[in-house]
């Protein structure tokens, strides 16, 4: 691991590509069960409340608020320290993890529930990372 | 389960502990294993159950010379262990089996044939979802929660720091811990800062070392060397590894639940406990663990830390040991805090509680994700 310099990247599984090919297209993928109306995340072709597998995709807002997050020093594959590691609640519900990028990494410029809004960067070809920055 | 059905009646950690770069992870779980069978008068023909987490429990049965009726490779990271008790103490009950031995061995510093976490592929949920943004590591997962906890309940990052300066002064009577010099809040908050609000003085060691147990049913349990250590209660409970996807960031559903069995199995109350063990991988878990055990209101156990209350003389005496945070952490060290509930039960633990009869081991797992308890008993009733 410690000599890997590129950023660890996901790597889809047919459940879930549905995903990836979104945030190529510049949106954020979320899924909804169409019996009882559950959003949620990660993606999986059922519902996790009803167990239904008749679902939907649709395209999140992309607006969220900053849960909580730390401030990483510790050195990761293609993140340079200090970046924060945070959790979003998307305006939908679901919680994702990110970074949020965009502004200083420091707990004065990261303020729990400040509000953001996604911003894609491609990776490669095939993914493009969803991250966050502070809402215009 | 019935309450104190199941006794422990051998328990040993590794012969060394700390930094043991001349043995291998297997070899971890051997020499703990064999110790914990010697104590207890038995070798691998006595045994007909096994468990274990890290290394397989087919290998190890293997490896020890143990031909099972009954085996157990649940992992779930640090709190495996509780969850083997737990397991174990069903099937002693059940007849599927009569002595189970539970391992644990890991070359958490010296990496010695070591096997990793397995959740961190990219395919898996976790490696799509959490690892690329650096969610690979405890020190960024299992410690996203906490600023929320803290904002929530009006808490400064420093208020975590006195279960580090506590933890030492534990630590500091156990000939056995590895760092034992003490600390204070100012150390623990100058230290270098590792993933914002956790300094590395908040965050636990990486050493070598192992553990292992051994049950068998309580009626059985007055014929070993040692005096049994009884199991009253057990729970467990999980919420899976992806912490992004907790359902609560300010307490913890799988330690409330996994509490709440464990207690009701018992029959106790929080007054009947004279010890208490949590997993401290990092400083905020004990204090998740004093609230969702029931020992504190929610927001209230940093003040019951900062007080003392948990402290040598205090009223509640918690990780005695000196904890992950001091004595030692492999990676997976809820053996080493039911480990310390048994010496303390025992009377022979190096910081004895005076007249300790009820323990309480508290396990987290994945990443804050997973838990399992363990209530012990020096009597069976
Ligand atoms: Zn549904």
């Amino acid at each position: 691991m410690t000599d890997q310099t590129e950023r660890v990247l996901p790597r889809p599984t047919p459940e879930t590509v549905h995903f990836w090919e979104g945030t190529r297209t510049g949106e954020l993928r979320l899924q909804k069960c169409d019996d009882c109306g559950k959003i949620y995340f990660p993606p999986r072709p059922f519902c996790p409340e009803c167990g239904s597998r008749n679902v939907s995709t649709f395209a999140a807002s992309g607006r969220a608020t900053l849960y909580s997050y730390v401030i990483s020093h510790i050195p990761a594959p293609g993140l340079g320290p200090p970046y924060s590691v945070a959790v979003v609640t998307l305006e939908e519900g679901p919680r994702l993890m990110t970074n949020i990028v965009g502004c200083d990494q420091t707990p004065e410029a990261l303020t729990l529930d400040m509000p953001l809004e996604v911003t894609f960067e491609a990776q490669n070809d095939e993914i493009t990372l969803p991250f966050f920055k502070p809402a215009a | 389960m019935a309450r104190g059905t199941v006794a422990v009646v051998g328990a040993a950690e590794t012969t060394e502990m700390g930094v043991i770069p001349e043995t291998s992870e297997l070899q971890l779980h051997a020499d703990a294993a064999l110790n914990a069978m010697a104590e207890a008068g038995l070798t691998a023909a006595d045994i007909d159950g096994i468990a274990a987490a890290g290394e397989a429990p087919d290998v190890l049965a293997q490896y020890l010379g143990i031909t099972p009726a009954w085996l157990d490779g649940t992992l779930i990271g640090g709190s495996s262990f509780m969850l083997h008790v737990r397991h174990a103490m069903a099937a002693i009950e059940a007849g599927l089996c009569t002595t189970v031995l539970i391992t644990h061995g890991e070359s958490g510093r010296s990496r010695v044939e070591a096997k990793g976490f397995p959740e961190f592929i990219g395919g898996k949920l976790a490696g799509q979802f959490e690892v690329p943004y650096g969610g690979s590591l405890p020190p960024t997962m299992f410690t996203i929660p906490v600023l929320r906890y803290l904002q929530t309940h009006g808490l400064r990052p420093e208020d975590m720091a006195p279960v580090s300066v506590v933890q030492r002064e534990w630590a500091a009577l156990n000939p056995r811990a590895t760092f034992k010099d003490p600390i204070t809040v100012n150390d623990v908050m100058n230290s270098r800062m590792v993933a914002y609000p956790f300094t590395l003085l908040m965050c636990c060691l990486r050493t070598d070392g192992g553990g292992a147990l051994i049950l068998t049913s309580a009626d059985r349990a007055n014929d070993f060397p040692r005096p049994p250590v009884y199991i009253l209660g057990a729970g467990e409970s999980a919420e899976g590894p992806m912490v992004s996807q907790l359902d609560d960031f300010i307490s913890s559903k799988a330690f409330r639940l996994s509490g709440e069995r464990a207690f009701a199995e018992a029959g106790i109350s929080h007054d009947d406990v004279d010890h208490l063990m949590i997993y401290d991988a990092f400083a905020h878990v004990p204090l998740y663990g004093l609230e969702d055990l029931g020992f504190c209101k929610p927001g209230e156990a940093a003040a019951f830390v900062g007080d003392r209350n948990t402290a040598p003389g205090g009223s509640l005496p918690l990780n005695t040991n000196g904890g992950g945070l001091s004595y030692m952490h492999s990676g997976m060290y809820g053996m080493y805090a039911m480990q310390e509930s048994i010496r303390q039960l025992r009377g022979i633990a190096p910081a004895q509680v005076p007249g300790a009869q009820v323990s309480v081991a508290h396990g987290v797992g994945g990443m804050f994700s997973v838990a399992g308890t363990i209530i012990f008993g020096n009597e069976p009733a």
